[in-house]
Order: C-alpha cells, then sequence, then structure tokens
C-alpha cells in the first residue's frame, strides 16, 4: 500500500488527470474547467447586480460541489495520508531558488512564502494576493484556466485554447525568471 | 425564482443533493492526484518554468492525450446525454485578444505564485490555510473582470 503515499510518477498522474475530461461528460455533459468556480462564487457573493454575474448559478452547482471535493481530496492527500517525501526538485533549480532566498527545498512548498507566520511580512501577503488575483482576472478574461484551457481545450483540439496555453507560458516565464528575483530580493 | 419560493420536500431535496455526488467524487479524485503527483507543489511550477525537469510536461502531455483519445472514443461511439445530445467539448468563441492578453496575464500570477485554481482548493484542503489569501486574490480578479468585462478587448 505504500504506492498510495508516494509521490505518483507522471504517466500515472498525468492519465488520470486526462481521465477527468471524459468523466464529467460522462456525468452530465459538463466542460472540466475549474477556474468557472470563482465565478460561480462571485454570482453567489453579488446576487446579480453585476450582469457579469447575472445569471442561475444554481444550473452551475455541479462545479462547486466538484471543487468541495478538491478540498476533501487535499484534505486526504495531505492531512490523513501526506506524502512520504518533499518533491525531488532538480539541484540546478534549487541552487537557483536558493540564491533568490528561499533556503528550504525539503519541504512541499516554500515556508518563507506559504507558512502563516509569512502572511505578517505584508511584501508576502501583497505577492499572494496579487498573484492570486492576477490568476483570477486572467483566467476569466482568457475563459479558462489549466484545467479549461491546457487539458480541456488541447485535448478537444481548440484553436482558442492553444492561443491561451501559448499565454499562460510567456506569462509563466516573465514571473518566474523576471519579476519573482526583483519582489525576492 | 417562483419555484424557490414554494417548500420543497425534504425527499425531493434529498435526491437533488445526491445528484451533486458524482461530482464531489470526482473533486475528491482530483485533489489527490493534485497532491500526490506534486502538481500543486510551488517548487514543480517553478522547475516547469526554469526547464529543470519533464515532470510537469509529462502530466501535461499525458493528461491531453489521454483527453484526446477519450474524445476520439466517444465520438466514435456517439455517446449522448440524457436529453438526447452529444458529449462534447463546447467550442470556444472564436478570436485571440482574449485568449493571448487573458492567458499572459493568468501565467503571470501561475509563475509568481505557482498555483492554479485547481492546485489552490486543493491546498488549502491538504492544510496550507495561507493559500486561503490566493483563493480571496483569485475571487477578487474574477469579480473585477467581471466589472471590466464590456471595456476590456475580446
Amino acid at each position: 500500500m505504500s504506492w498510495l503515499v508516494q509521490p505518483w510518477p507522471w504517466y500515472v498522474a498525468g492519465p488520470l488527470i486526462g481521465l477527468t475530461v471524459p468523466l464529467l461528460l460522462l456525468l452530465g455533459n459538463r466542460r472540466f474547467g475549474i477556474s468557472s468556480s470563482l465565478r460561480h462564487l462571485c454570482a453567489i457573493a453579488v446576487r446579480g447586480r453585476v450582469p457579469f454575474f447575472h445569471y442561475d448559478w444554481r444550473a452551475e452547482a455541479w462545479s462547486l460541489a466538484f471543487v468541495l471535493g478538491v478540498v476533501i481530496g487535499g484534505f486526504l492527500a495531505g492531512v490523513v495520508w501526506p506524502n512520504s517525501h518533499p518533491p525531488q526538485i532538480n539541484p540546478q533549480v534549487t541552487a537557483e531558488l536558493q540564491r533568490m532566498g528561499l533556503e528550504a527545498t525539503q519541504a512541499y512548498m516554500p515556508p518563507e512564502l506559504f507558512s502563516l507566520a509569512s502572511l505578517l511580512n505584508p511584501k508576502t501577503l501583497l505577492l499572494l494576493l496579487g498573484g492570486g488575483f492576477l490568476i483570477g482576472f486572467g483566467s476569466r478574461w482568457a475563459g479558462g484556466c489549466t484545467s479549461g484551457h491546457a487539458i480541456t481545450g488541447l485535448s478537444a483540439l481548440q484553436l482558442p485554447s492553444l492561443i491561451a496555453v501559448i499565454g499562460f507560458f510567456i506569462g509563466g516565464l516573465v514571473s518566474a525568471h523576471w519579476l519573482l528575483p526583483l519582489i525576492l530580493r | 425564482m417562483q419555484q424557490a419560493l414554494k417548500p420543497t420536500h425534504p425527499s425531493r431535496r434529498f435526491s437533488q443533493v445526491l445528484a451533486y455526488t458524482p461530482y464531489l467524487l470526482a473533486g475528491v479524485a482530483f485533489g489527490v492526484i493534485a497532491i500526490r503527483s506534486e502538481i500543486s507543489s510551488w517548487y514543480r511550477i517553478q522547475e516547469m518554468f526554469r526547464f529543470g525537469s519533464f515532470h510537469m510536461y509529462g502530466v501535461i502531455g499525458s493528461a491531453v492525450l489521454t483527453g484526446m483519445v477519450s474524445l476520439w472514443l466517444i465520438r466514435r461511439l456517439g455517446l449522448k446525454d440524457k436529453q438526447g445530445r452529444a458529449l462534447r467539448v463546447e467550442e470556444r468563441e472564436p478570436g485571440w485578444r482574449r485568449y493571448i492578453y487573458g492567458g499572459t496575464i493568468f501565467g503571470l500570477g501561475w509563475g509568481l505564485v505557482g498555483a492554479c485554481p485547481g492546485p489552490i482548493y486543493a491546498l488549502i484542503g491538504s492544510g496550507f490555510l495561507s493559500v486561503a489569501v490566493l483563493l480571496l486574490g483569485a475571487l477578487l480578479g474574477t469579480f473585477t473582470y467581471g466589472l471590466l468585462q464590456k471595456r476590456l478587448p475580446h
């Protein structure tokens, strides 16, 4: 049973993630996409006072059930049966990250950015809040995130999704190589 | 709205909730995979954007290939839903502006905080409570897009 707590290799995890696309089609002809849940949560909060959020979110409640499940799955895999060892990152990348001031790479997430104490640092708090903002704003503008465009859209050979994924990579490269070192310095 | 005012029979409400259980379970499976495959780890995302390992490319590539083969099979078998409509992934509206502009902004956030929406939910569940700040930011971003939608190029 030890495979259950060991990190899963890409050739196990990837196909399982890919199967989410047909699974949601078979369950109810739904398009797999996680960022739309953020829109439904906003729609619940503003109760239709903004046109973009004026629609029957109840018809999309399956998406909220799905993300609630993701939280539960995270709890099972992270708290009840946590991974047996931290991600094995390329030593060269580890060295690059250390040059940016991130010491500990023996964890799932860098404590310098994601421990609760780190939120007391205004710079870290702003980085997380701002990064989250870009994710929410960008995914809605593009009409999807990694699940909706990179997995589902590319699987269905849709050109708009390819363009969005190219955008994801341009933005990610700029952040990782230029913005992040600038902010952490 | 009229219907919501009518009292629903408890057994009917129960069956409505029950109808969402398969989606909840699919989400549980996805959450477990997101943690175990390490695609939720900030380090793995940084490693991907620094071309340090094949891991993330392998996950995304094999996921897309699996999705492609399943969609081809679904079409080949002519599977339909309960209403008799063919099972298919909806088409996106044509164009390129919203995809490249929105996509690049999404990528900027992805590269900074190393998490996309799926992992955000999984990480909160796995006890990284600070990731709730990411969720809050993402909700604010989504809301701001909703306010500005008409003024942005699409």
